[in-house]
């Protein structure tokens, strides 16, 4: 077995021995394997997936990585891929794809519109930034990024799954990891985890529309 | 003969495959890491693989590629940083999604605008890549980069791009963009020269 | 009959219905208003004795100053004439009109978007649901007092940027630190959304009894997120073992609001927003909206920059076509060989866009009055290698390999037939209604830009089914090949810009609808001016979500492996379905 960035022991290994032998540890060797095979899952939104299937393409083959095969159900994938934009409408649909990856699972937000909305950011049905219902390890910013830029996120994840230890990842502690809840289509997109801060700001608002009218003695003005 | 078509069809397949090891074989172990070989397979004459290997290799970009946009300065002798930009705001203005900030400071001794930004923020969360602040711009002061290699793991700390994280020397213009910086060179040293002419008569 | 009577022979529509028929005399606007209650016997008269068969686009407009709502509908003529523009107007509170789908049944979802966005209630229509928002959505966003959350201000530039700009995040700004907003009186623990169970209920399927064998009919989602959709897109089907007994497209999962943002942008600003409508020829949308803005200001541009527009609207052509034959592929099952060899010489065609543009895809290159810059240096012998030497050579090769592969053939031929009246009538546009033997093309119906002086045919096919659609993209790319060989003969020296660059367009007020022949259709653009920066209205007529009309008809009787076929033939974006 060759090096390969694998001996971080620094031990000295005798020169016969040197071909067939390597001393590594358990994180490096789990880190190693795992960072050589992600699998992404087959998701595409909107431009930037056109991008996506350019860099699975024969120009800019994400093969070489280790992506070997886009794998259409979230339970076979390792990373959820989120490129263009996450609309209200859809966003149910990925937070519950996320519950359903195994893990361990990473996301990478591709392109600006799932960093942070993107150039959509003021429409009334798009989600400013994917991260709002998803925890997001990498992003790449660009409109679209060009297939190497792409490959360089990947290759940036790559890093942060090399420096991972196994006493601290997430899947192997001993609370549960629960999954996100899944947002509601109501008269606009509604998170169950903020359903509280919604009925105290109605009331709120009420309050305050009750004290007004008691002040001015006027019908309150009518509020959006 | 039934079946003749998907033959016909494998025969393309096998020819593709045949041509990825004639070209190897053509090209001697030259084919890949080196620029002969990138360029040929580039090219409208290109057979066999493909693939370009990121990042030993990376695809030369052309001049017009437009990432995401830098402030140019000037290197002054003393070390300083003279920034082009005038804070004009043509470029807040003509961007389609409004993602740039400007904030312009005034004398504090006689009360008008300084022409240099005092603040520039661009959130690259929300810029889409047009290149319609560099094309606009009367000064030269924002260019559109090259560079796409800044993918983060942290946007709240990484996304905002402020005037320091923004500001790129002209020599780094001058590298990228040769044409257009030459002719943007000449098109100002002809100015000058006009209002040095303007000058003279009066 | 000398050419005198044939022009003389545009009926005067005023004479003909003295009461209920008007011209539209407002400054720029053209086409006639109708009287409500008389727009259905108008529209059969139109379609019937003068024959415009052909409805192009409806939608509806917002005139919050008049108290007026206003419906606008295009028909032309598929032998090639003139088209015909005609208005409703209805009050702004009780906003109803009679749905046209009984006489033009591809009005069906342009009138369900504008029910969705605007509140127009079309009665009579089959199905009116929100079509791109969800039901339960609170209010109409389209209307021009419906506020976003992330509002800042009417039109843009926005004054927060310059010259007091300190950058404050949208999300700051909002009480829930998102683009969110709640009635006041909300409570959204008791909230029970009913978007599913309408459109399950709209599903209507009689049951019925066979052979004296009680079966089940299973409802079936495909998508949003499916391997062989063409993006967020999803598809209900009512199955009987494996054949579909009816299907009903859902899509909106990719609104991305394109029509508001528009008319808060400026016309300028707009440009690059249509880039990303249909993200894979995006030369082509560029090239509608400029084309319609141009109406407005009437101007020409120069005989260079019509080249080297009709030049990357070809080369766009070809690299969105060879891509839908590519995935067409992928869809029956041949993963990703056929695809691999068709994204290759895309892979080509896009490095001459990066070269002249900057940018693969969202390419923002043509502007009011030309294009943004001239070809670099080497780019027209590279587009010269490309046109005469590799893409004749590789489309051969292409067709070598898969036209008479049997497999494609009996899994293409028969499959999804529409005959050439239900194609019209649909409101088909491109290859789709080619395919089915409609010789009508945008490029020789109403010619814009220089293509009438170009030398090329119109690819039409016989049978109207999935294979014709293949065959007829095939032979598409060879007549673009043949267009771009003329065009890099013929291409003059001269300026690429009328007047100069400048940041600031004055358009007259009127209205316009400028259209192209994209890749996958008909392509119009509909733009209201008043006079200001910013356009009063914005919209597009995108040939892919009008030709997703016709899916349902073409999939009753198939099996669901054959709907995913015909799906792949459609040839959807969904960028542009959803806008």
């Amino acid at each position: 077995m060759s090096d390969d960035g694998l001996n971080s022991t620094g031990l000295v290994v005798p020169a016969e021995i040197r071909q067939q032998v390597t001393l590594t540890t358990l994180d490096r060797i789990y880190n190693w394997s795992r960072r050589n095979s992600v699998w992404p899952m087959m998701f595409g939104l909107a431009c930037c997936a056109i991008e996506m299937i350019c860099t699975a393409a024969a120009r800019y083959d994400f093969a070489r990585f280790g992506m070997e095969v886009m794998r259409p159900s979230p339970r076979q994938a390792d990373v959820m891929i989120v490129s263009g934009t996450v609309t209200k409408k859809m966003i149910p649909q990925i937070v519950r794809l996320y519950n359903q990856m195994a893990e361990p699972k990473y996301v990478i937000a591709m392109g600006a519109c799932a960093s942070g909305g993107g150039p959509f950011k003021e429409g009334y049905n798009v989600v400013a930034g994917v991260d709002k219902f998803v925890p997001v390890d990498v992003y790449i910013p660009g409109c679209p990024p060009t297939p190497q830029a792409l490959l360089f996120g990947l290759i940036t994840l790559q890093k942060k799954i090399d420096k991972e230890s196994l006493k601290t990842v997430r899947w192997y502690s001993k609370e549960p990891v629960l999954d996100i809840p899944i947002p509601v289509l109501g008269p606009d997109l509604m998170d169950p985890r903020k359903y509280e801060a919604i009925k105290e700001y109605n009331a709120a608002q009420a309050e305050q529309a009750i004290a007004i009218e008691q002040l001015d003695q006027t019908p309150p003005l009518n509020q959006a | 003969m039934n079946g003749l078509g998907i033959i016909k069809g494998l025969g393309v397949t096998l020819k593709h495959f045949i041509s990825t090891y004639v070209e190897d074989f053509r090209w001697r172990g030259k084919l890949y890491r080196t620029e002969k070989g990138l360029a040929f397979r580039s090219s409208s004459k290109m057979r066999g693989v493909f693939t370009v290997q990121y990042p030993e290799e990376k695809l030369p970009l052309p001049e017009e590629f437009r990432f995401i946009p830098f402030l140019v300065y000037d290197e002054l002798p003393n070390g300083e940083k003279d920034f082009r930009c005038t804070s004009c705001g043509i470029c807040a203005k003509v961007c389609p999604p409004q993602c740039i900030w400007i904030y312009r400071s005034n004398d504090p001794v006689t009360g008008r605008p300084i022409p240099a930004p005092a603040e520039f923020y661009i959130d690259i969360d929300i810029c889409m890549n047009c290149g319609m602040c560099a094309e606009y711009c009367p000064f030269d002061a924002i260019i559109m980069d090259h560079d796409y290699e800044i993918s983060s793991y942290d946007r709240m700390k990484d996304d905002i791009y402020n005037k320091e994280k923004l500001g790129k020397p002209a020599s780094y213009y001058q590298g990228i963009r040769p044409t257009n910086y030459a002719r943007q060179a000449t098109a100002r040293a002809e100015k000058e020269a006009a209002k040095a002419a303007g000058k003279k008569d009066v | 009959m000398s050419e005198q009577d044939v022009v003389t022979q545009v009926p005067d529509l005023t004479s003909r219905f003295p009461e209920q028929v008007v011209k539209d005399t407002r400054q720029g606007y053209e086409g006639y208003i109708v009287q409500p209650d008389f727009l259905l016997e108008f529209a059969r008269t139109m379609r019937d004795e003068d024959g415009y068969d052909y409805l192009s686009s409806v939608t509806g407009v917002d005139y919050l100053p008049e108290g007026k709502l206003e419906v606008v509908y295009h028909v032309y003529k598929t032998i090639g004439d003139k088209g015909l523009v005609f208005k409703v107007q209805l009050p702004r509170d009780n906003s109803i009109v009679t749905s046209l789908v009984s006489i033009y049944p591809g009005a069906e979802f342009q009138e369900r978007e504008a029910y969705d966005l605007l509140g127009i209630r079309f009665e009579n229509h089959p199905d009116l649901r929100r079509i791109l928002m969800w039901e339960g959505f609170a209010g109409y966003p389209l209307r021009k007092d419906w506020k976003e959350p992330f509002y800042e201000e009417d039109f843009k530039p926005f004054k927060t940027r310059w010259p007091q700009g300190k950058i404050v995040r949208a999300e700051d700004g909002t009480p829930f630190k998102d683009n969110v907003e709640y009635p006041s009186d909300f409570d959204p623990e008791n909230w029970v959304s009913e978007s599913e169970s309408k459109l399950y209920e709209s599903l209507k399927v009689i049951q019925q009894e066979s052979d004296g064998m009680k079966t089940d009919r299973i409802i079936v989602n495909l998508g949003p997120q499916h391997p062989s959709t063409h993006g967020v897109f999803r598809m209900v089907a009512v199955v009987e073992g494996e054949t579909i007994v009816e299907l009903k497209p859902v899509f909106g999962y990719l609104h991305r609001n394109h029509e508001k943002i528009g008319e808060r942008n400026t016309f300028l600003q707009n440009i690059p927003f249509t880039d990303r409508l249909d993200y894979i020829s995006s030369m082509s949308n560029n090239f509608g909206y400029v084309l319609a803005v141009e109406k407005l200001m009437n101007i020409k541009p120069p005989d260079r920059a019509e080249y080297l527009r009709v030049m990357m609207a070809e080369l766009t052509r070809i690299s969105s076509h060879v891509m839908a034959i590519g995935f067409l592929l992928n869809d029956l099952g041949a993963y990703f060989t056929p695809a691999l060899y068709a994204l290759e010489e895309r892979e080509l065609i896009l490095d001459i866009f990066e070269a002249v543009s900057g940018s693969r895809m969202m390419c923002n290159y043509m502007r009011f009055g030309g294009v943004v810059r001239d070809l670099p240096e080497g780019v027209l012998e590279k587009v010269n290698e490309l046109v005469f030497d590799r893409l004749p050579r590789k489309i051969d090769e292409l067709d070598r390999y898969l036209t008479e592969n049997e497999i494609v053939r009996n899994r293409c031929e028969g499959v999804g037939v529409l005959t050439p009246e239900q194609a019209i009538a649909l409101s088909c546009a491109g290859p789709m209604l080619r395919a089915s033997g409609v010789p009508y093309d945008v490029r020789r119906a109403e010619p814009y830009s220089i293509y009438d002086q170009l030398d090329f045919d119109v690819a039409i096919g016989i049978h109207g089914d999935v294979y014709d659609r293949y065959l007829v993209r095939i032979e598409e790319i060879r007549q673009s090949l043949k267009i771009l060989q003329q065009v890099v003969k013929q291409i003059p020296d001269g300026p690429i810009m009328t007047g100069k660059p400048a940041y600031q367009v004055r358009v007259p007020a009127g209205e316009a609808y400028g259209r192209v022949e994209g890749p996958k259709g008909e392509l119009g653009y509909y733009v209201i001016s008043n006079g200001k920066p910013n356009p009063w209205r914005y919209h597009v007529r995108a040939p892919s979500f009008i030709n997703l009309t016709s899916l349902a008809p073409m999939c009753r009787g198939e099996k669901i492996a054959d709907a995913i076929v015909v799906l792949g033939a459609i040839d959807i974006v969904l960028g542009e379905v959803d806008r």
